[in-house]
């Protein structure tokens, strides 16, 4: 099939929804069945699919990576790299961004219907891994028939998915960049998860998960645990350079615990205006898949191993003032790849942003993201 | 583009469709050169960001690292050729770099700036000074050249560790220049390798 029945063919497109025959065999043991997946496509399949990019998204990210949200109304989440001029063009390139399994904003989730009982799945969900997300993704680029990816594109969880790709399907990615991310969870990042879960846990209105009937839910739990996720997004001097120590709207200290600094109001804000977005068990079961993430254990402790039969080449960019997915953790992966043969590129970016650097502003990880999909063999 | 005289030499003689690693790679302007006229499936490692963006830009595979640390992680023997252009005297220890060189790769180039070209030592001789040269444009408190060498410190290392040398060519400006003397009048040496 060429790309001339492209238009009228409701696969493609914005917002769409496709309910998957599985069923997906997850490493859990547990199958999902069907699996729905809500995703987005952008600009024309080549007639030979060779042009074909998937994005992978963050923990709290979505398939809107170019178009607007539709509960928030902000732009793309990526518009910066992705979009008519950019790096990925829907111009020279077809684009497929898909919500992951586990999340809440169409694919299969602890807030969708069980089909069985026609309840929300709530914490009966299974519990998933970020090679359960890109079983997911490949089941979809199955149906859409692609067979190839031109790249796989991520930054934070969606490089893990990025570079859970290869070692997956190593037949089936030409280039892969990954993005402020890493191999496997540190002790560090499961500790910081697991003060947000026990947040949202702690909540009186979580009650074990089952809170989509009445509307009560467990928003307060899920607000702290967005908020101590986000500090560990900023750099320590770019909290300092955007708040200092100045005060919300008043000229002294209130000699209470109301919202006087600035931080505190700006946290109190991403919390709140969080919670109108996500769900809470979503975030249960996104965070437990990015903690049980460690590509090496699936190989034997071996990380180069992983790596050993895919031929893609890879890309792998960090930022100096991520603490999150710091710069050593990129290394390691890159020091595999070497070790493995594959051909790799890396580089350590300037921002002040710590790990959000990744979503703003920084013209050099366009020049080295396009230069990269425009360079080299496939 | 023209290459600098040294990377044009080690282009001349690198073999059609080799695999060549790249150490301190600067922008890529060899690996470029290489990959366009000799399809050959190059490498590079590079310290400094810019550069390394600069590169992989162009499509070039290269790693952010540092020579002294991080080739270590190179398996054996896993290139033809082990490349290290201008950088051996910016090392904290240039022999261990170069022992790593030979183990990453069957050969390796060599090349660096002759310290005892006779324009420094004149500068030295007489001013006194640390010299500052086309070659060395750098004074001695901003230079990134910590371990300055000359022709014949080389060749006295090579001997010491029982290194062979394929290959070794001496650059006067931009033209190659004899052997003879080559410790007082080049002003660049070019070295082919293997342990």
């Amino acid at each position: 099939m060429a790309s001339a029945s492209f238009s009228d063919d409701s696969r493609f497109g914005l917002r769409r929804q496709a309910r998957l025959v599985g069923p997906l065999r997850l490493d859990s043991g547990v199958s999902l069945d069907p699996v729905d997946i809500a995703y987005e496509t952008y600009g024309q399949m080549h007639a030979d699919r060779s042009n074909v990019i998937l994005i992978c998204h963050a923990l709290t990210g979505d398939q809107y990576v170019a178009s607007d949200h539709p509960v928030t109304g902000k732009p793309g989440w990526w518009w910066r790299l992705v979009g008519e001029g950019k790096p990925v063009d829907p111009t020279r390139h077809f684009i497929v961004c898909a919500n992951v399994i586990g999340s809440c904003m169409g694919s299969s989730g602890p807030a969708s219907l069980d089909p069985a009982t026609g309840e929300p799945h709530a914490m009966r969900f299974p519990v998933i891994t970020i090679a359960d997300m890109v079983r997911a993704q490949a089941m979809l680029l199955d149906h859409l028939g692609v067979d190839r990816l031109h790249a796989v594109i991520g930054g934070s969880m969606g490089g893990m998915q990025a570079l859970s790709w290869p070692t997956l399907y190593p037949d089936r990615v030409e280039r892969c960049i990954v993005i402020a991310s890493t191999a496997r969870h540190s002790a560090q990042n499961i500790a910081f998860h697991e003060v947000g879960r026990q947040a949202i846990m702690a909540d009186p209105h979580w009650r074990g998960g089952d809170y989509y009937a009445d509307g009560a839910i467990p928003s307060a739990g899920l607000a702290v645990a967005r908020m101590a996720a986000h500090i560990t997004y900023l750099s320590e001097a770019g909290l300092t350079e955007k708040f200092g120590r100045r005060l919300q709207g008043r000229d002294a200290k209130t000699f209470g615990f109301d919202a006087d600094f600035q931080v505190e109001s700006y946290l109190r804000h991403q919390g709140l205006s969080f919670v109108e977005r996500f769900d809470a068990n979503s975030y249960l079961y996104i965070t437990r898949a990015m903690d049980y993430y460690d590509i090496a254990e699936d190989h034997g402790g071996s990380l180069a191993r992983a790596f050993a039969a895919s031929k893609a080449r890879f890309c792998l960019v960090s930022f100096d003032t991520d603490w999150l997915y710091p710069t050593a953790e990129s290394r390691m992966i890159v020091h595999a790849l070497n070790a493995s043969g594959a051909q790799a590129s890396f580089v350590e970016l300037s921002s002040p942003f710590g790990h959000d650097a990744f979503l703003l502003e920084c013209p050099e990880l366009n020049r080295v993201v396009d230069g990269f999909l425009k360079g080299g063999r496939a | 583009m023209s290459l600098r005289p040294d990377l044009a030499l080690i282009a001349r003689t690198v073999t059609p469709g080799a695999r060549i690693l790249d150490v301190g790679c600067g922008d890529g302007a060899l690996m470029a050169a290489l990959r366009d006229s000799k399809q050959v499936d190059a490498r590079g490692l590079e310290i400094d960001p810019h550069n390394v963006a600069a590169a992989v830009a162009r499509g070039l595979s290269v790693v952010q690292g540092d020579a002294d640390t991080d080739l270590v992680y190179y398996p054996e023997a896993s290139f033809d050729y082990a490349i290290l252009s201008q950088t051996l005297q910016t090392t904290r220890r240039p022999d261990r770099v170069v022992e790593e060189l030979l183990r990453i790769g069957r050969q390796a180039f060599v090349s660096f700036p002759n310290f005892a070209h006779w324009r420094g030592r004149l500068s030295l001789f007489w001013g006194g000074r640390m010299p500052v040269t086309r070659l060395l444009p750098d004074t001695w408190y901003d230079t990134l050249n910590i371990h300055h060498v000359t022709v014949d410190d080389f060749r006295a290392l090579v001997e010491d560790r029982g290194w062979t040398i394929d290959g070794q060519w001496f650059l006067k400006g931009d033209r190659e220049t004899t052997h003879a003397n080559a410790n007082l009048f080049a002003e660049h040496a070019v070295f082919l390798l293997r342990k």
